[in-house]
């Protein structure tokens, strides 16, 4: 297997959605190439970080700001269709 | 089953209660859980952790206990007009609808906007929400449209943005391999990796962006993501596989090992 071919198939490894004897290439692709290793998991821990660590935080008093407009139109356009 | 694995108990910090709070989500919306092995590990370290911590669990178990039926419940009360119903679903899902606009407008005003029109849109058009998807899915699919929209009224106002890369046949080829430290992310503070992590991403082309955010923010499927932005699935896979290595690739300049505070990049 070449490298390019594992990078291929890099998405389908790190999520998982892989055969058996796929899955068995590639980490014997990844015994003995060490660029292959790094990007894989340099690329599974670059998915981590985004998914555990809140980019966009919504801050309480916006949060509030929000609720209160969209509960107050909906109430309106509630009243409107009765 | 996790007794006796040997793991040391931890303190609870956000990294970690943002984890376990991302596996029980994907729990409750039914999907299939995306472990891996780290994930595991943390699960298992913040189980222990919880069951230690009074107050953490009153917190995680609110979200543990609340069945799919009990949102159906919800969504068909506020069917009938209950507010207060509809209430519940926005603070439910009003942090995941903010961040998936910020994501793709890139601009808070506009991502405000889109919460409040996805909301309203959403309270208007229960009818049409049949039930054979998940209301959150169907939710995210109204604010995604109206936070594309959002774009391309602004771009066609007048900017696009300089700093997005352009997409090429070669944008998946790694240029740079480089490893990092076991957590990278220590080497910064909290909101000096959030800067880090906000500008990285703003980097990405928007059309990988919103995929990345999605599928791997947000945890749809790939078929899910294909639907909801009219893509082919071999066209999502491409451009999740891209934004990936991208944001590696960007990232890799904070990262790499032994890289010190003095040597960080401007």
């Amino acid at each position: 297997m070449k490298c390019k071919d594992f990078l291929k198939e890099l998405n389908e490894y790190l999520d998982g959605n892989i055969d058996v004897q796929l899955k068995t290439e590639l980490e014997e692709h990844l015994q003995w190439c060490h660029n292959c290793f790094v990007v894989c998991n340099t690329t599974r821990k670059t998915i981590e970080i985004y998914r555990d660590n809140e980019v966009y935080p919504l801050p309480d008093p916006i949060r509030d700001k929000l609720h209160q407009a969209i509960v107050g139109k909906c109430k309106q356009k509630r009243q409107q269709t009765t | 089953m996790f007794a006796g694995e040997g793991l040391a108990l931890q303190p609870i910090n956000s990294t970690a209660l943002r984890a376990i709070e991302r596996l029980i989500f994907q729990a409750i919306q039914g999907r299939s859980l995306n472990l891996v092995n780290e994930d595991c590990v943390l699960a298992f370290k913040i189980t222990d952790s919880i069951l230690a911590s009074s107050t953490s669990m009153n917190s995680l178990e609110a979200r543990i206990v609340e069945p799919q039926t009990e949102e159906l419940a919800l969504v068909e009360a506020a069917r009938q007009g209950d507010v207060g119903a509809f209430e519940q679903l926005i603070k439910r899902y009003d942090r995941n609808v903010f961040r998936i606009a910020q994501h793709i407008t890139q601009n808070r005003e506009d991502a405000e906007d889109v919460v409040q029109d996805a909301f309203i849109k959403a309270f208007q058009n229960l009818n049409q929400f049949q039930g054979n998807s998940k209301f959150y899915t169907w939710l995210v699919r109204i604010a995604v449209n109206e936070a594309l929209m959002k774009l391309r009224r602004r771009k066609t106002s007048k900017t696009v943005s300089i700093d997005e890369d352009v997409e090429t046949e070669e944008g998946s080829m790694p240029r740079e391999v480089a490893d990092w430290g076991p957590n990278p992310e220590q080497l910064y503070g909290q909101s000096e990796l959030g800067d880090i992590l906000q500008k990285t991403i703003q980097g990405l082309p928007q059309s990988f962006r919103t995929v990345f955010v999605l599928r791997d923010i947000e945890g749809l499927s790939t078929e899910e993501t294909a639907e909801m932005l009219n893509l082919s699935v071999p066209a999502v896979k491409s451009r999740l596989l891209r934004a990936r290595l991208q944001l590696r690739e960007r990232l890799n300049r904070y990262f790499q090992k032994g890289k010190r505070d003095g040597a960080k990049p401007q």
